[in-house]
């Protein structure tokens, strides 16, 4: 294995990563759900009444932390190198995928492995390694 | 629902949107860079989880003793505890899907809020993708 010393970020990704588990903390402890992204969104696509505004509540922190990220740094640049007709399918896959599987790496990642759910360590090994092959696949061998 | 738990869920958000760019995580490339184990690989996405996990635990130990939220909401935390071919299919899946573009849901929201173009088609296809589910799912 050759690891990228130099694209490795061991302090912002550790920093970054106790954030998230802090996002989480703070959803479990205030309003007593599990901080899992696709359950969240794909749950607006079957509206409930009176479970509809949390949701959005969520999602506009999520969508608007550059805003407040921006603020206090200059915002990161994302590098999008897929093009729209992989960009369709990674995103048809990640809907369906995550639906059936019950959760993403939000849910099953972080929350799921932080209850220790066997469940949400199955799911977290299947997606890893489909993620592995897939990048493997596109760039190793096709 | 109270206006401050709705607030409370709007900071949940913004804190996992924050750790998620200042992790890198926003970026599609980092992550591919984690999944490329043959390539030059990137162990940065590990240590993420491991941030995350850290906190994670001991929320989770607090939050399953109790039975009522901080902001008295009931505690709604997963009970299904089957392994099944729906969840190792869909989690298959959903690891292909982004293998391909390095995109799961939230970093796909967040690059939305980037206002970066190929996010938006990304998450389109994504709430296509969750239609789908709906449409050949319910009722359960």
């Amino acid at each position: 294995m050759n690891i990228a010393w130099s694209a490795f970020t061991p302090w912002s990704a550790l920093a970054g990563g106790a954030l998230i588990g802090l996002a989480a903390a703070l959803f479990v402890l205030l309003n007593g759900r599990i901080a899992g992204i696709s359950g969240i969104l794909g749950g607006l696509l079957r509206p409930v009444r009176g479970d509809i505004a949390w949701r959005l509540a969520f999602l506009a922190g999520l969508i608007g932390a550059p805003l407040v990220y921006g603020l206090f740094a200059p915002l990161p640049q994302p590098h999008i190198e897929a093009g729209t007709g992989w960009l369709i399918a990674a995103g048809l896959l990640v809907g369906v995928g995550t639906r059936y599987g019950a959760g993403c790496t939000s849910g099953h990642g972080v929350c799921g492995l932080s209850r220790l759910s066997p469940r949400s360590l199955v799911a977290t090994l299947a997606f890893m390694a489909a993620g592995f092959v897939t990048v493997y696949l596109l760039r190793h061998v096709i | 629902m109270p206006i401050k738990n709705l607030l409370a869920a709007l900071l949940a958000g913004l804190v996992f949107g924050l750790g998620l760019l200042v992790s890198g995580m926003a970026d599609p490339a980092k992550v591919l860079g984690f999944l490329d184990l043959a390539g030059a690989w990137d162990p940065s996405l590990a240590l993420v989880m491991a941030g995350a996990i850290g906190v994670g635990l001991l929320a989770f130990r607090v939050a399953g003793a109790r039975t009522r939220s901080l902001l008295d909401e009931p505690m709604r935390l997963p009970v299904l505890r089957v392994i099944d071919r729906r969840l190792v299919l869909g989690s298959l899946a959903f690891g292909a899907g982004w293998g391909l573009a390095g995109f799961c849901p939230g970093p796909g929201l967040v690059a939305l809020g980037l206002l970066q173009g190929k996010a938006f088609i990304f998450v389109l296809a994504m709430l296509a993708g969750m239609g789908v589910f709906e449409l050949f799912d319910r009722p359960r």
